[in-house]
């Protein structure tokens, strides 16, 4: 069986649940190999699959931005022969994937939503586009197949693998090494759950004036994340890091709770496949309402408190 | 300094966006603009002008489509934002090229364009929204790529960027030549004044065909793309369900009896 190449993402040592998933995928086209550039706890690799564990050691690359990482793929793809790469959907791992493609001659498909194996074997994936209007599905003719996945695009399933370490040394070129990071700041945790892995997503817009503490209240009485719509972020109520849509995170959780958010197709695009969705707004004609299954048409500054007391009673 | 900024026509998001038979977007049937994450990059190109010229610096800013007919509204938008000129890479050949076919055209017209310094990409298209171009033209260029940067500064020949990722703010740097691509959180983009509608009428705009670049035809296309779309499908509308209003409290009660008949609670 091929080998199937993940480029293993982790957060302060420790495997995300991307990961995961990505090792669950690569099972369906061959054997996974996860690839560590850096140092990670590689057990739940081998729990969740990998036959291989590459391992790249980082200590001269990892100031750079992503064009080290793409050349150290671009000769494990020459070593191995892989059945496809997979990577996690974001700036860096579509970053990673572009340069791999061209330097590879390889097709691309990014934020693929799922990816199962054609009879023949072949990797044919499923995207949603145009603001989750439309799904497609596509596959790689060309090259090795380079894909970046979604999160939350598979449930990560565990799997006995043999998890054979491999040293890899691979040779980065001057050249690479041009876009250098000079500063790094990480962001305080929230201590609420992530907002791409969570069930229910409680978010706020324009309409909540800038006064964050009645969603997040109403977000804590249901357990959920908070998220935001960019109107919110760019009045600098709240961090970048919480925008959902077009240009910030794509969410599809059980539960979606809209507050204050008109509903414009940029929003959408980040909440539209979401199970259920719930809005909140003053105004009956916000086009939000066209998508909800449950609407309050009321100000969310009375609504939302109300409605958060309720929930603490009873959940008692 | 010569700055070259990429601009993509794509159809109107808020129009209804389509398939055509074979797969492609549909770019005749619905209206087009120029995409809307490429005015931030058009919007940095001219701060950097600014800044520099009020140095006494001269910038130059080329803005570069490679698309069809109409990508020339995209150009001559940005042109009466206050670009210099404009490049326009129209050949039917090109029609259906997927990204790394795209990334080629626009890297041989970068070249041709000639003694360039800096190249300003969006984050992503609109339309496709792969985000990948920018990363693709910085391999084929041979230079740094500075990419998703939310706040751009220019000091001498260095780059530097913020660049807001999940779970950390960082910064980066690169020295020119090289490829910058910005997000919609680096700073609004300016609506064309009537002096720059104007003025856009006179300015010079060149119109460049694969022969010209000296691309082979083969190289791009629907029928040279390395990945093919072989379905689409329109998600099913979503049905309104209830909708209440509020009267003394009874929008929160409604509200709280649905999440929980829905087992939220
Ligand atoms: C290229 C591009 C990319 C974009 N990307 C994104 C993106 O990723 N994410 C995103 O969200 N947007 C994005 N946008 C912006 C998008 O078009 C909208 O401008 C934005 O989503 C509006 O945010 P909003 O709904 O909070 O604000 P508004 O549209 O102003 O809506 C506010 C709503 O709050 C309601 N309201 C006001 N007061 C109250 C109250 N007291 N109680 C209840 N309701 C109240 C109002 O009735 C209104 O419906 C993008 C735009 C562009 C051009
Ligand atoms: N056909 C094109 N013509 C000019 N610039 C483009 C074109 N396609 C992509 N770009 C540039 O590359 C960026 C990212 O595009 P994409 O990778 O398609 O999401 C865009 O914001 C543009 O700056």
């Amino acid at each position: 069986m091929s080998e199937v190449l993940v480029l293993v993402d982790a957060v302060d040592g420790k495997v995300t649940k991307p990961t995961l998933e990505l090792l669950t995928i690569a099972r369906r086209l061959g054997e996974p190999s996860a690839v560590v550039i850096g140092s990670v706890d590689a057990g739940p690799l081998k729990e969740y699959g990998a036959a291989k564990v590459y391992t790249v050691d980082d200590a001269d690359i990892k100031d750079y931005l992503v064009a080290p990482k793409a050349e150290v793929l671009a000769q494990l793809v020459e070593k191995t022969s892989p059945a496809a790469v997979l990577l996690p959907s974001g700036g860096e791992g579509k970053e990673i994937a572009a340069r791999l493609a061209v330097k590879t001659g390889s097709g691309l498909i990014t934020d693929a939503v799922d990816v199962t194996a054609a009879d023949d074997g072949t990797a044919t994936t499923t995207q949603s586009v145009f603001a989750g209007n439309f799904t497609v599905q596509a596959k790689v003719t060309k090259g090795t197949p380079i894909i970046t996945v979604k999160p939350n695009s598979a449930t990560p399933e565990k799997a006995d693998g043999a998890g054979t370490e491999e040293e890899f040394a691979a040779t980065v070129s001057d050249a690479a090494k041009t876009a250098r990071i000079t500063a790094s700041e990480p962001r305080k945790a929230s201590g609420r759950p992530d907002l791409s892995e969570a069930a229910i997503v409680v978010a706020g817009g324009r309409g909540t004036g800038g006064d964050f503490a009645q969603v997040e209240a109403f977000a804590d009485s249901l357990g959920a994340a908070v998220g935001a719509s960019r109107a919110a972020v760019d009045s600098g109520w709240i961090a970048h890091a919480f925008q959902i849509g077009q240009t910030g995170k794509t969410v599809s959780p059980q539960l979606y709770v809209a507050n204050g958010i008109s509903g414009a197709i940029q929003h959408r695009a980040g909440m539209q496949t979401s199970k259920t969705i719930v809005a909140v707004n003053k105004d009956e004609e916000a086009p939000i309402f066209e998508l909800v299954d449950f609407g309050v048409v009321g100000d969310l500054k009375t609504v939302l408190p109300t409605a958060t007391d309720e929930i603490t009673k009873r959940k008692g | 300094m010569n700055i070259v900024v990429c601009v993509k026509y794509v159809p109107d998001a808020t129009a209804d966006r389509r398939f055509e038979d074979d797969n492609t977007v549909d770019r005749a049937g619905v209206d087009g603009l120029l995409s809307e994450l490429d005015e931030y990059a058009v919007e940095q190109a001219l701060q950097i002008k600014e800044k520099l010229g009020d140095a006494g610096g001269d910038v130059e800013i080329t803005v570069l489509s490679v698309g069809p007919d109409e990508a020339t509204d995209a150009i001559r938008k940005a042109l009466q934002m206050g670009a210099d000129k404009g490049v326009h890479v129209v050949d039917d050949a090109v029609a259906g090229s997927d990204a790394p076919a795209t990334s080629l055209v626009l890297a041989e017209a970068v070249k041709k364009i000639g003694a360039w310094d800096l190249v300003v990409c969006g984050m992503a298209s609109t339309d496709g929204s792969m985000g990948v171009v920018p990363a693709m033209l910085s391999e084929r260029l041979g230079v740094p790529g500075v990419t998703l940067g939310s706040e751009i500064d220019l000091d001498g020949d260095t780059v530097k960027i913020r660049r807001d990722g999940d779970t950390a703010t960082q910064t980066v740097e690169g020295t020119l030549p090289l490829v910058l691509s910005v997000t919609d959180q680096s700073g609004e983009a300016r609506y064309p004044s009537f002096k720059g509608i104007m003025a856009a009428k006179k300015k010079p705009m060149e119109t460049w065909s694969l022969a010209d670049l000296g691309v082979d035809a083969d190289l791009v296309g629907l029928s040279a793309a390395w990945t093919v779309v072989e379905g689409t499908e329109a998600r099913p509308p979503r049905t309104q369900g209830e909708v209440v209003t509020d009267e003394d409290g009874s929008g929160a009660t409604a509200l709280v009896e649905f999440l929980a008949s829905k087992k939220f609670i």
